[in-house]
């Protein structure tokens, strides 16, 4: 099976969240980048599985600068066999879309894998759109993903509940929680991962749909106010006189 | 501004709905909604803004590629500027497919009216909740992806007509083998009311006092991440960055250490009370009520305040 797995950076997930430049842009001091969970822990690593099970190729995609190629390597450590950069700033998730679209259309994939959302912008666009460039069936957070043949099983969630569904191959899953395990690198896959093919490519040129404009951080709370835990009368007052909630 | 507004089969009801539809009321155009399956119900949006309501009712599921074509056909049809859905997981599933289909910009995650003074601009949450960003769409058909609890449904006391619909859906590609909805229980995401808990409650057998908090409250449940992982809990309970991201008015949180990862999903809450037996747990920090105690002594204790509350109310 011929899969292709789509990676994205994240600011490590215990980075101060700051902008500057007139809050136009995040502020890289210090932020270290990993690969972005939902990507890593799930999509790569079921990816990997299947590729041990039923034999394949796994192959990463992400766009970028030369910047990301750490995450590249990281991602090429966990087992990935080849990597694609398109060498561009991500600049928004339909720009993203369309290179990988692209990429994906020239390449002949059964399967192509998306973390279910980045945990900088939460957007959950990137895969809905490649499925869609692609004309092809879009599974959509997926907790489980399971290869018959040409058949994919899936759970996904759905409003409100669990549901089970067959799609046939090509086609675009994101993943969620549930898929798989996350995998530590070991010493042998982060030295293979340096001599692994990683192919840079230029991006063709996109369409602005849209662009973030300025950021905002939310207001500081104002101090806790401290309950006694034995009157718990009062937190219930306060919740329904002072708060409003209840 | 002209709008058009997608609401899930069967969701005529729901608060998103109400929801959404008072957002795109709000844009100041002529709302009109379209949805698939049952009819029945559908007329009662007009009490929120919709003027107008297209059924198709060939099909009662749909995949996210036949609601995306249904999606476009009304577009079509009504001429609409802005396309709105609840940002739920069909939205993420049909709002990207969608703005692919009619080359028109997505926003997702949008938590307030478009600014358009100056071109078109949406407040969003970025960064997991840690942060917001002004999103500017360029296209001339834009579309919002509206987080739940962003606005209050409001009552403009009107009428809708429902008309049926032809959304040339074609065949669906997905096939469904079964579908496992629990009885009863509140969706997290749309959830007013939270009431979550951590590794501190210790086991998965001692989450009863949890459940009669949040049953006296009508709230929905939700976990720390540990929780979910060992299975004490299931999946879809866990919030946080890795998690699902709410904004409820109210999120109480009892033995949860407060963790940055876990804050980012659920800060965007109206209000937080954290119950905690160490006074230096970062989550205080956070809370705009604080309870330094046993969870096993103050959860019960504040589910019985809950009961006299509502006998005497
Ligand atoms: C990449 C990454 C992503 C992550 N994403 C998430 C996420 O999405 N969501 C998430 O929740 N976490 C996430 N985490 C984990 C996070 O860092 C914390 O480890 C986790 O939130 C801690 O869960 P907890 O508060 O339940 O447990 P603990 O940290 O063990 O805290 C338990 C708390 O309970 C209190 N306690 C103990 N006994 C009692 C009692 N009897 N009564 C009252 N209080 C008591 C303790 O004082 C303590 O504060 C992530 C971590 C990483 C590295």
């Amino acid at each position: 099976m011929n899969i292709l797995v789509c990676i994205s950076k994240s600011p490590d997930t215990t980075s101060k969240i700051a902008f500057t430049d007139g809050n136009t842009k995040f502020d890289e001091n210090g932020v270290q980048y990993i690969v972005n969970p939902y990507d890593e822990w799930y999509a790569l690593v079921r990816a990997l599985e299947l590729k041990e099970t039923i034999g394949g190729n796994v192959t990463i995609i992400t766009v970028g600068n030369t910047a990301d190629e750490s995450i590249i390597r990281k991602a090429l450590a966990i087992g990935a066999d080849n990597a694609v950069r398109i060498d561009a700033e991500p600049t928004d998730a339909f720009f993203v879309a369309t290179q990988i679209a692209e990429y994906a259309k020239k390449n002949n994939f059964d399967l192509v894998l998306t973390g279910k959302e980045t945990i900088n912008y939460n957007g959950s666009q990137v895969a809905g759109m490649v499925a869609e460039f692609l004309d092809v069936p879009f599974a959509s957070q997926a907790s489980k993903l399971d290869v018959n043949g040409t058949t994919l099983t899936l759970e996904q969630e759905i409003v409100g509940g669990l549901q089970i569904v067959e799609v046939s191959t090509p086609a675009v899953v994101s993943c969620a929680k549930g898929m798989a395990e996350q995998r530590i690198p070991n010493m042998r896959g982060i030295m293979a991962a340096r001599t692994k093919p990683l192919e840079v490519i230029s991006p063709s040129a996109v369409e602005v749909y849209t662009s973030f404009e300025s950021y905002s951080l939310p207001d500081a709370k104002k101090a806790c106010r401290m309950i006694d835990p034995s009157n718990m009368a009062e937190l219930v007052d306060l919740l329904h006189n002072e708060a409003k909630v209840i | 501004m002209k709008a058009l507004v997608y609401i899930n089969t069967n969701h005529f009801a729901a608060k998103a709905s109400f929801e959404a539809v008072t957002y795109a009321k709000k844009l100041g155009g002529e709302v009109t909604v379209v949805a698939y399956g049952n009819a029945a119900g559908a007329e009662a949006l007009g009490v929120y803004g919709a003027n107008k309501v297209l059924v198709d009712s060939s099909i009662n599921e749909a995949d996210n590629q036949q609601i995306t074509r249904l999606v476009a056909s009304a577009v079509e049809a009504t001429g609409a500027e802005v396309v709105i859905f609840s940002h739920d997981l069909v939205a993420k599933a049909v709002a990207p497919r969608l703005s692919v289909r009619l080359k028109a910009g997505l926003i997702s995650g949008a938590i307030a009216l478009p600014e358009t003074g100056n071109g078109f601009t949406c407040k969003v949450n970025v960064f997991s909740g840690k942060a917001f960003g002004n999103v500017a769409v360029k296209t001339a058909v834009k579309i919002i992806s509206l987080l739940p609890n962003s606005i209050q449904p409001e009552n403009v006391g009107g009428t809708a007509t429902v008309e049926a619909f032809n959304g040339n859906v074609g065949a669906a590609a997905i096939k469904v083998v079964d579908t496992k909805k629990p009885e009863g229980s509140i969706p997290l995401p749309e959830a007013d009311l939270v009431v979550s808990a951590g590794r501190g409650l210790k086991g998965p057998e001692n989450w009863g006092i949890v459940e009669d908090l949040a049953n006296v409250l009508g709230a929905a449940t939700a976990c720390s991440r540990p929780v979910a992982d060992i299975g004490w809990r299931p999946h879809h309970e866990h919030v946080g960055q890795t998690g699902v991201a709410i904004r409820p008015n109210l999120y109480i949180a009892a033995g949860i250490s407060g963790a940055i990862q876990h804050l980012a999903g659920v800060n965007g809450s109206k209000v937080i009370v954290v119950i905690n037996s160490d006074s230096e747990a970062p989550f205080f920090k956070a809370a705009d009520y604080g309870i330094v105690g046993d969870a096993f002594e103050v959860l019960p204790k504040l589910t019985e305040a809950l009961k006299n509350f509502k006998n005497a109310n």
